[in-house]
């Protein structure tokens, strides 16, 4: 056996890297699933709903983020279409009048401030360019939590970028010649 | 947007603040602790040891019975020009002065707690967390969301309530302005002070009651022999008053407040 030696060390080497690849993403990161089967792609379609029909400023210019019952109970007092999924939202949260505990991607630590009217108005950014194309999604991908830090693996939808890292953020502002100071971003 | 942001002129934010008009009573530092989320103290915190990002300081002219006279003097980070001497010793880059606002920054996350900055401070303006910040229960909903509470082990100072200036900028994006009313950027300390002795707003706009008390003949600023070129800018018509500026420490003697 002359390569007995390169055939363990190759076997070794598959091991660690399948642990590390395929692993260890399972041990770090706990996968929680939204709460609603949610579809933007038939909101965008058959309502022709906008990002903002839903995603709306408030007067004072923060952002309101993910709408409230109040929003969806609007249209779907009774259901609309014959899908299980809208069966399921009316019955379990519109006719209980129970929020849905939404699981946020975009979810930022404390000391992160983040004005989304600065963004949209001042630096006329489609939401596309942080979120992806959300409007095409047919499902609500699974929400993968840091164990540790509480933090989702993904900013959801941006293609090429693993969160939404300072990184990013500052690449962004570097290019635009906008970085000032920490206080900026952080509070 | 670039083009629009170069147009607007770098603001140089400052305090002028009339010592003759202050009696002392401290409502600047409470207020204070309220906006920044500065938590009461430990038990067996000192003047040292404690946190408080403006302090009134008590001082008087050296002068026995009838003739003593004694004035206040609240002292926070004076926020120096561009060569800070906090932001230069500082092996972190956690503390910058924004070209935009003129305001000296403090990130307590980049923060190590080697307290360089405090024994470069000439204005002993800064302060360490001995300890972790902690709230009687109950409290913690008092607690401002603009603000995120340091932990212990860094250092923290006044930034001009800088959560305030974070909501006057997007009150004004919404509106559609490019910069911000000055009426929603006033820091708590201003807003608190019932004698109205302290003013606050942009040093560069001569209109401002900021720019004109800074420019009165009266106006001195603290240890300005140092070259450090703060912004904030002192006035009292007494001539022992003025003196401190020049004063190794600004005070003789300290006020029996907390922190």
């Amino acid at each position: 056996m002359k390569h007995r030696g390169t055939i363990v060390f190759a076997a070794g080497v598959l091991t660690a890297l399948g642990a590390g690849w395929a692993g260890f993403p399972r041990v770090i990161y706990q996968t929680h699933q939204q709460p609603v089967d949610f579809s933007h792609q038939i909101h965008a379609d058959k309502a022709g709903s906008k990002c903002d029909d839903c995603h709306a400023f408030r007067a004072d210019g923060t952002f309101a983020g993910v709408p409230s019952l109040d929003k969806c109970s609007g249209c779907h007092a009774a259901a609309m279409g014959s899908t299980v999924a809208e069966k399921n939202f009316i019955d379990r949260y519109v006719t209980p009048q129970r929020e849905p505990a939404w699981l946020v991607y975009a979810r930022q630590p404390e000391n992160v401030y983040f004005s989304h009217i600065t963004h949209v108005k001042r630096g006329n950014l489609k939401c596309e360019k942080c979120h992806g194309n959300q409007g095409t999604s047919n499902t609500l991908p699974p929400f993968q939590q840091d164990r540790i830090s509480g933090y989702s693996r993904d900013i959801w939808g941006h293609a090429g970028r693993p969160a939404m890292t300072m990184d990013a953020c500052v690449a962004c502002h570097r290019q635009s010649h906008l970085e000032h100071s920490c206080l900026d971003c952080h509070k | 947007m670039i083009a629009e942001s170069k147009k607007t002129p770098a603001a140089r934010y400052g305090m002028s603040i009339d010592v003759d008009r202050c009696n002392g009573c401290g409502s600047c530092m409470v207020a204070c602790a309220v906006e920044n989320n500065i938590p009461p103290a430990t038990a067996g915190a000192t003047d040292r040891t404690g946190l408080t990002w403006i302090r009134v300081f008590r001082i008087d002219n050296g002068a026995e019975g009838a003739e003593r006279r004694s004035a206040f003097v609240p002292v926070l980070c004076q926020h120096c020009g561009k060569d800070a001497p906090c932001v230069s010793v500082c092996p972190q880059q956690a503390v910058d002065v924004d070209p935009a606002t003129g305001i000296v920054g403090q990130m307590p996350e980049r923060c190590l707690g080697c307290r360089y900055c405090m024994a470069a401070c000439p204005y002993h303006a800064r302060y360490f967390n001995w300890w972790d910040p902690a709230w009687p229960a109950g409290m913690e909903k008092t607690l401002n969301p603009d603000v995120s509470p340091r932990m212990r082990g860094v250092v923290e100072k006044c930034n001009f309530c800088h959560g305030r200036w974070h909501a006057a900028k997007t009150k004004a994006v919404a509106n559609g302005k490019t910069e911000i009313d000055p009426a929603d950027y006033i820091p708590a300390c201003v807003e608190a002070c019932p004698s109205g002795a302290i003013h606050f707003g942009n040093l560069n706009d001569a209109a401002t009651e900021t720019a004109q008390g800074a420019r009165l003949p009266n106006s001195f600023r603290m240890l300005e022999s140092l070259g450090t070129d703060p912004k904030i800018y002192y006035q009292s018509k007494k001539n022992w008053v003025r003196e401190i500026s020049s004063a190794p420490r600004p005070a003789v003697g300290k006020e029996k407040a907390r922190g």
